[in-house]
């Protein structure tokens, strides 16, 4: 329907496109191996010193350790509350059903800040105090919705009826669940809960307002450092690890969409 | 198979018969997370808005009033921090629209099944990398003598540097396939023959594209927009990285916090996004766009 030359114009925007998307991605790998402190463009001279003196980066290695409990901690509760409002939400009728998907959405909609703030101040007057637990909080706020999302769409379009088929030869609510929808559910489930994860990873704004003095994750970490000028080869290392690593969950996501569509 | 045991199948059959106690027991959880944790932290937080902080001690006095907001309304800087930030948030919706729709419009109409499933992946992994690892490979590349400037360097001219305009193409960037996306979902669920259609009937490439794509991509377009438009409202760390000096509204909030410890008057602050994110969703509602997210 279109001619040559609009294709070909389309094509070009695309590639240009996709280039200017990786080119800074690739420049953050390359400088991990420019030997120049300030990352003298082009690179002089290549050397593997900054990786090894990431690599024993003790601030660095806390931070991904707390970065990774916050994400398993924010998921869990995602995947819990998330699935059991998209059940509420698609099994049921009822008044304010419109409004759940509209609540859950709020905490990503609004900006971070005000999230951040929010929180701060309820755990402020709560007397909570600050560290990895009220970070799990803050996180599961946005995570919900994620999880919450992938399991609706999943369970509207299986439908009631499996269920239903389920419980009239004589299965009742929980054995129904676990072995009839829950199977049905599981690859939306996991979808959702490694959105949330890989969000949860790499949140820094709640973060900051909720996790006080001394708990750093791998954001913060990256931040704190980021203008510090004998620190920056060791941030740079580690951004591009955090770029090298990104192809794992990408790698899941993607197998998981293969196993659902040969379904 | 378990069950008929104890109490579970007891439990299981009043749950059956119940319709509203299963619903009740749903929601219970879903709900006091999002009403007490989250609604009741916003609500404190607004009302927070109305009190003040003595002049002297820093201390929060608990009493109503409309001081922080006739601050906010009346000293320019507050009224031009908000003009920008409600211009750099437009501009970077803008900027991705128009790089993001050649792109989608490609990836869905062009490119072949098998080169359309490779970039809709191409256009996802980047959204795996940290956003800050992404704020930052920018500020190397903009840095004095970086990337942009040796790109630059034979046509005669140099980069923007840190500021306003690296604000843009930073914002520009992050949240690039955050428009990508809507789009290429909204291009896709256009059946081809309606484009064949508007062509046989005499119209041109533009006008086709003006009088049918565009209305039915539109609730999609307005879906890739809040994402766009609320992102780059509520940053104030890529300004930070690569902005130089420039502030916006959300660095009011951030600072009043952090350095000024004023929770009054930075709520009072956070009420300028929230209105303007409410607003916004509460109109795109009624074009279908909540449903494309």
């Amino acid at each position: 329907m279109l001619t040559t030359t609009p294709r070909r114009v389309l094509a070009a925007v695309m590639g240009l496109g996709l280039l200017i998307v990786y080119l800074p991605l690739a420049i953050v790998l390359v400088n991990s191996f420019n030997s120049s402190r300030t990352f003298a463009w082009p690179p002089s001279e290549l050397t593997t010193h900054w990786w090894s003196q990431a690599w024993l980066s003790t601030g660095a290695r806390s931070a991904l350790r707390t970065s990774i409990f916050a994400g398993l901690g924010a998921t869990a509760v995602a995947l819990v509350l998330g699935t059991m409002a998209a059940f509420a939400v698609s099994r049921y009728r009822w008044f304010g059903r419109e409004s759940v998907s509209f609540l859950l959405l709020l905490p990503i909609a609004l900006p971070g800040i005000v999230t951040g703030i929010a929180l701060n101040n309820a755990f402020r007057v709560a007397g909570t105090g600050f560290g990895l637990l009220t970070i799990i909080v803050g996180h599961s706020t946005f995570c919900v919705v994620l999880v919450d999302n992938n399991a609706l769409a999943r369970l509207r379009r299986l439908g009631g009826t499996l269920e239903e088929a389920s419980m009239d030869l004589g299965a009742g609510v929980w054995q129904t669940f676990r072995y009839v929808t829950f199977p049905l559910l599981r690859s939306a489930l996991f979808a959702g809960g490694l959105l949330a994860f890989a969000l949860s990873f790499d949140e820094i704004i709640v973060t900051t307002f909720t996790a006080g003095a001394g708990v750093r994750t791998l954001p913060i970490w990256i931040f704190e450092n980021l203008f510090r000028p004998n620190q920056a080869p060791v941030v740079n290392v580690v951004a591009a690890a955090l770029i090298v690593f990104s192809v794992v969950p990408i790698y899941l996501a993607q197998r998981l969409s293969g196993t659902t569509s040969t379904h | 198979m378990d069950g008929g045991q104890g109490l579970v199948r007891p439990a299981s059959t009043w749950l059956y018969r119940h319709t509203t106690a299963r619903l009740l027991a749903l929601l219970s959880l879903p709900v006091l997370w999002v009403v007490v944790a989250y609604l009741g932290a916003l609500a404190t937080m607004l009302l927070a808005a109305f009190w003040t902080t003595n002049s002297f001690t820093g201390a929060v006095e608990h009493r109503l009033t409309l001081a922080n907001f006739r601050t906010l309304v009346e000293q320019p800087v507050y009224r031009s921090v908000a003009l920008r930030s409600l211009g750099v948030a437009a501009l970077v919706t803008v900027v991705d629209v128009l790089i993001a729709l050649p792109m989608a419009y490609y990836m869905a109409k062009v490119a072949s099944p098998r080169a359309r499933r490779l970039l809709v992946v191409a256009i996802l992994t980047p959204l795996w990398a940290s956003y800050l690892v992404k704020a930052y490979a920018w500020r190397v590349m903009l840095a004095n003598g970086g990337v942009v400037d040796w790109l630059l360097a034979p046509f005669g001219t140099h980069g923007p540097g840190f500021g306003l305009t690296a604000t843009i193409v930073t914002l520009s960037y992050l949240w690039l396939p955050f428009m990508v996306l809507p789009l290429f979902a909204g291009l896709e669920r256009i059946p081809d023959p309606l484009l064949e259609a508007s062509a046989d009937q005499g119209a041109r490439a533009t006008r086709t594209f003006r009088s049918v794509v565009l209305p039915l991509l539109f609730p999609a377009l307005v879906a890739g927009s809040i994402f766009t438009f609320s992102l780059s409202l509520g940053d104030y760390i890529t300004v930070k990285i690569v902005g130089g000096t420039s502030q916006l509204a959300s660095n009011v909030i951030y600072d009043n916090i952090t350095t000024g410890g004023n929770l009054p008057f930075a709520s009072a602050a956070a009420f300028f996004p929230i209105l303007v994110m409410v607003g916004y969703l509460v109109a795109v509602r009624r074009t279908g766009a909540l449903k494309e997210l």
